[in-house]
């Protein structure tokens, strides 16, 4: 079953959005730009090497992804709540879930999961500010 | 409590900080020559991490023979070569030898180097890597495992206030700010309007007093370096009348100075900035005339740390 929602996902989100399957999926506060589309798989924002046209420093042909998911979160008409996650810091990607459903993981709550250390220090900063 | 921490933290000085050329074969040797030249210049000097994608001497090597050799690195780490759990250990690792300051890097793509075939890592990003420093500070590793006691850290990290997005630079910033970074080295910029609005962006922000912005300088020979930044590094640009103004000077290499000296007290002159720092691609005698334009004077050099080999 785990298998077949993952296949219906990618069949989906593959063309649409240039899915990796990762399985913790971030497109709602991305701008619905998928950021392991990024040569860095950079999932908070873009790098230095962004080219003064706006492309990518990898490949230059390309728009920068981050570049596009902050054009379209200011411009697109998406929720709010979406809007104002684009700037917050995601933790870093959880590879034992890649290949697998992000929807599940959403579902089960899985894709929330943190290391312990990271987790502590979101309430430290919390705190501090 | 390092120099440059205490200075940014404690006191309203500008500081300076410069880039430790790269070490590779007879590191050692060239690694004491480079002293010589920056000793008493310099709040902090960086020890990079294969820089533009190229293989050296290691950043925890260089950083800890720049300690020896009577200097304050900065050890940057970047996230294009290593996993999370290799810059731990590198980080820990530099802390046993007394390395306090640390810059968080993306870095350069592979394909900015010689190797471009290498697998590029970037586990981590840069956000990320400077809460993953900010969590060793606190005594742990990612994991939650403790780290006792805490290595003692001033964490920074680094902006590009002149690459698009330009109007997202500034929460990009304030991202790294919320993730534990107290300072900034900016990228290379040559648009005074770029560093202006940023600056007044994270003073705007509340940042000011909080985090430090430490725009970079270049001392170049001429033209030629400006051209090879502006076509050659991406992110880099450098407006053709910058470049025209060295290259069609009756002196170029006395215009280059010039240039870099009116970019330089126009950073100083910027909200939030705490500082510069210097890229030095002129090896010559422009550094000590820089910093004495600047009103700098060079601090006494103490032998006491030097390395006795």
């Amino acid at each position: 079953m785990a298998e077949f929602i993952a296949t219906i996902e990618h069949v989906i989100k593959g063309p649409a959005w240039g899915c990796q399957m990762c399985g913790q999926c971030v497109l709602h506060s991305t701008g619905m730009t998928c950021p392991m589309n990024c040569p860095k798989t950079l999932r908070n924002g873009p790098c230095g090497g962004v080219r003064e046209n706006g492309n990518c420093e990898v490949k230059p042909e390309m728009k920068c992804v981050w570049n596009k998911a902050y054009e379209r979160t200011e411009d697109w008409p998406l929720p709010q709540s979406w809007k104002d996650e684009f700037n917050h810091l995601r933790p870093p990607v959880d590879n034992r879930l890649k290949g697998g459903s992000s929807w599940k993981n959403f579902l089960s709550k899985r894709d929330k999961w943190t290391p312990a250390g990271w987790g502590r220090t979101t309430e430290e900063q919390e705190g501090a500010h | 409590m390092s120099t440059l921490e205490y200075k940014l933290t404690q006191t309203t000085d500008m500081v300076f900080t410069a880039e430790f050329p790269t070490l590779d074969g007879n590191g050692m040797e060239k690694a004491k020559k480079n002293a010589e030249r920056m000793r008493g210049w310099f709040d902090g000097v960086n020890a990079t991490d294969n820089t533009a994608a190229h293989a050296h001497a290691s950043n925890v090597a260089s950083a800890i023979a720049m300690k020896q050799l009577g200097l304050e690195p900065i050890m940057q780490v970047v996230c294009r070569d290593k996993n999370r759990l290799a810059q731990q250990a590198d980080i820990v690792g530099a802390a046993m030898f007394g390395i306090e300051n640390f810059c968080a890097l993306t870095g350069d793509d592979v394909t900015a180097g010689d190797e471009s075939e290498a697998r590029r890592v970037f586990d981590l990003d840069g956000p990320q890597l400077i809460r993953l420093m900010s969590t060793l500070k606190r005594g742990e590793y990612m994991s939650g495992r403790k780290l006792e006691p805490a290595p003692h850290m001033f964490i920074g990290a680094v902006e590009n206030p002149a690459a698009p997005p330009l109007d997202y630079r500034v929460l990009r910033a304030a991202k790294k700010y919320a993730a534990g970074a107290k300072f900034l080295q900016l990228q290379i910029g040559y648009h005074q309007d770029r560093l202006e609005k940023f600056c007044a962006g994270i003073a705007g922000a509340g940042l000011a007093g909080k985090l430090a912005i430490i725009p970079t300088i270049v001392l170049v020979k001429g033209a030629r370096p400006l051209h090879f930044m502006h076509n050659s590094v991406p992110g880099i640009d450098v407006p053709a009348e910058q470049i025209a103004r060295v290259e069609k000077a009756a002196d170029p290499a006395e215009e280059a100075y010039l240039q870099t000296l009116e970019f330089a007290r126009h950073a100083l002159a910027q909200p939030a900035v705490r500082g510069l720092h210097l890229t030095d691609f002129r090896h010559d005698d422009t550094l000590e005339r820089l910093m004495n334009d600047l009103g700098r004077v060079r601090q006494h050099i103490s032998t006491d740390a030097q390395f006795t080999n």
